[in-house]
């Protein structure tokens, strides 16, 4: 009984969390575009006078898709036009089970994983469940009866598919190299160090090229500029243009999500995840000899830390990323994905099959 | 495929010596043929997008932290002239304007608080859009011929183009309220009168 309680607690944690940090990236998304603009960014709503940096834009945001009009265009297959914003959220949502936010915490005689869902195939199922997330894109702009929706749906689709591809192969060089697609036990490996003990084995030490082009991909696959061709906004205003209210809200809370969902990806196949630099489970090792001594919780909430303080960091990259980058031409966009980044990524599997083979 | 600038200027006149009927559109052709002859092809290490994009992101990321940092210092009130954003909070903080800017025109007054206009029609005559709307009578002193018993302005109208200003002998209408809000809900309600064009305004920072 007790475990099915700490598992909810976790699972509910790990969500709300998530979506806390979505909900919370409306407004890191206006502030960090408008330092970078040399602008202030929002700053006017204010409870009793409190502004908060503007914070409370995202509460406000949210009162007014609650508050608007639910349309539904004429012609347009009910069921599936209010399914589509659903499938959206749930499938990025879903993907966070299996994310590994910690080490084991040992509580007592209790040993916790700190993952949602300690599945043996984590990777395989983030990878599937993010492949679902066309659908959301594909079923609304199928459903809306829309020629516009319609087109940004199979631009969706068409950029989704290449991309997943490339993402999928990248990842291969860090599934050769650290042997598993448990997501908990491909962290652990990256606990291990190389160069005499200097250098974490992480996965972007490791395999580099891997890295930027799971980058490239990954920001492809949060559908937003410079790979926003399924929204283009400029031209076609995307799937979702029919849509109103808060399903509109959730089809952007669902890029939001996605983002952070590859940023945490990101985290924990190539930052090492949960792991910090000569940090073992007693306390820090360092190469030149000096250890301190650590409690467990410590070691814990510094893992905990780190994996959060990596994950804002590349969440950080894919916001510069989307706010100096303009947006690619399709025939650019296709090229990118088919010519230069799958062959870039086969080319990587081969060579890490090689290596491996050498050193073996 | 590499040109000085001076053989491609050589090459610009030698095209472009398009005279006689249909020579502008020679001109755009030869533009077109020209730009296509001479276009440089990538180079692998550009088609990579790599150079334009960490170019890019070293210039946003520059500006970030510029920006950031001076956010932060100015919370502990250090480098308050430095400033770390272009933004003006508008309302609060008006933008400052330019010495001639022409703004919402005001009546000047005489010392006994009486309008310094003379109802000479001038500015009514000139104006383009035909906003001012004098009406006349005679003044009490006898040195003044003629004061306005309604100067009506419609700011619906008006061009702010200030020949008002201009051609007043009396320099009794300015543009130097510094109010370039004017905003109402109807077109009557921008129509000054007398009283609304004289009374004391609040003037935004100049």
């Amino acid at each position: 009984m007790s475990d099915i309680l700490i598992k909810l607690a976790l699972a509910s944690g790990t969500i709300i969390t998530m979506f806390s940090i979505a909900g919370l990236l409306t407004w890191v998304e206006r502030k960090q575009s408008a330092v970078m603009q040399d602008r202030i960014g929002a700053n006017r709503a204010s409870i009793f006078g409190f502004k908060a940096l503007g914070l409370f834009h995202a509460i406000a945001d949210v009162l007014k898709m609650l508050s608007k009009e639910e349309f539904i265009p004429k012609g347009a297959n009910k069921f599936l036009f209010n399914l589509a914003p659903y499938l959206s959220v749930v499938f990025a949502l879903v993907g966070f089970a299996a994310i590994p936010i910690g080490n084991q915490l040992i509580i007592g005689d209790r040993v916790i994983e700190l993952q949602a869902a300690n599945i043996n195939v984590a990777l395989l199922f983030i990878f599937a469940m993010m492949s679902m997330g066309i659908y959301g894109v594909v079923i609304a702009g199928f459903s809306s009866n829309s020629n516009y929706a319609f087109l940004g749906g199979m631009r969706g689709a068409a950029q989704m598919i290449a991309y997943e591809i490339t993402m999928g192969a990248a990842i291969m060089g860090i599934i050769m190299v650290f042997n598993t697609i448990d997501l908990q036990a491909l962290v652990r490996a990256q606990g291990a160090y190389m160069f005499g003990g200097w250098l974490p084995k992480w996965g972007v030490f490791v395999q580099p090229l891997a890295f930027f082009l799971f980058l490239t991909a990954a920001t492809a696959e949060t559908k937003r500029t410079p790979f926003d061709l399924p929204e283009g906004e400029s031209e076609i205003i995307g799937y979702f243009v029919e849509y109103s209210g808060m399903k509109f809200g959730m089809f952007f809370l669902a890029d939001l999500v996605e983002t952070v969902l590859v940023a945490a990806l990101m985290a924990t196949l190539f930052m090492g995840g949960w792991q910090v630099a000569y940090l073992h489970p007693d306390g820090f090792h360092f190469p030149w000899g000096a250890t301190v001594a650590l409690p467990h919780l410590t070691v814990m909430g510094l893992g905990v830390l780190s994996f959060f303080l990596k994950v804002s960091l590349f969440i950080w990259i894919l916001m510069a990323i989307r706010w100096t980058l303009p947006r690619f031409r399709y025939d650019q966009l296709m090229r990118l994905g088919w010519k230069i980044l799958l062959p870039a990524s086969l080319f990587n599997i081969a060579i890490t099959a090689i290596v491996i083979v050498l050193l073996s | 495929m590499e040109n000085t600038t001076a053989q491609r200027r050589q090459e610009l006149e030698k095209y472009f010596d398009a005279k006689g009927p249909f020579g502008l559109l020679r001109v755009a052709q030869m533009k077109r043929a020209w730009k296509q002859k001479n276009r440089r092809e990538l180079t692998w290490w550009e088609n990579t997008y790599l150079p334009t994009l960490i170019g890019g992101l070293w210039g946003t990321s520059k500006h970030f932290f510029r920006n950031l940092t001076l956010h932060i210092l100015h919370v502990f009130g250090l480098y308050k002239d430095t400033r770390a954003a272009v933004t003006y909070q508008y309302p609060e903080q008006p933008r400052p304007l330019a010495a001639r800017t022409r703004t919402r025109h005001r009546l000047m007054k005489r010392e006994d608080g009486s309008p310094r206009c003379v109802a000479c029609m001038m500015c009514e005559t000139v104006c383009p859009a035909r906003c001012i709307a004098i009406t006349a009578a005679e003044h009490p002193d006898p040195n003044i011929e003629k004061y306005p018993a309604e100067f009506i302005l419609d700011l619906g109208k008006c061009v702010y183009c200030g020949f008002c200003v201009e051609v007043c002998p009396e320099d009794a209408i300015r543009m130097d309220t510094g109010i370039i809000d004017t905003a109402e809900y109807s077109r009557a309600s921008m129509i000054y009168d007398k009283k609304r064009l004289m009374a004391d305004v609040v003037r935004h920072a100049k």
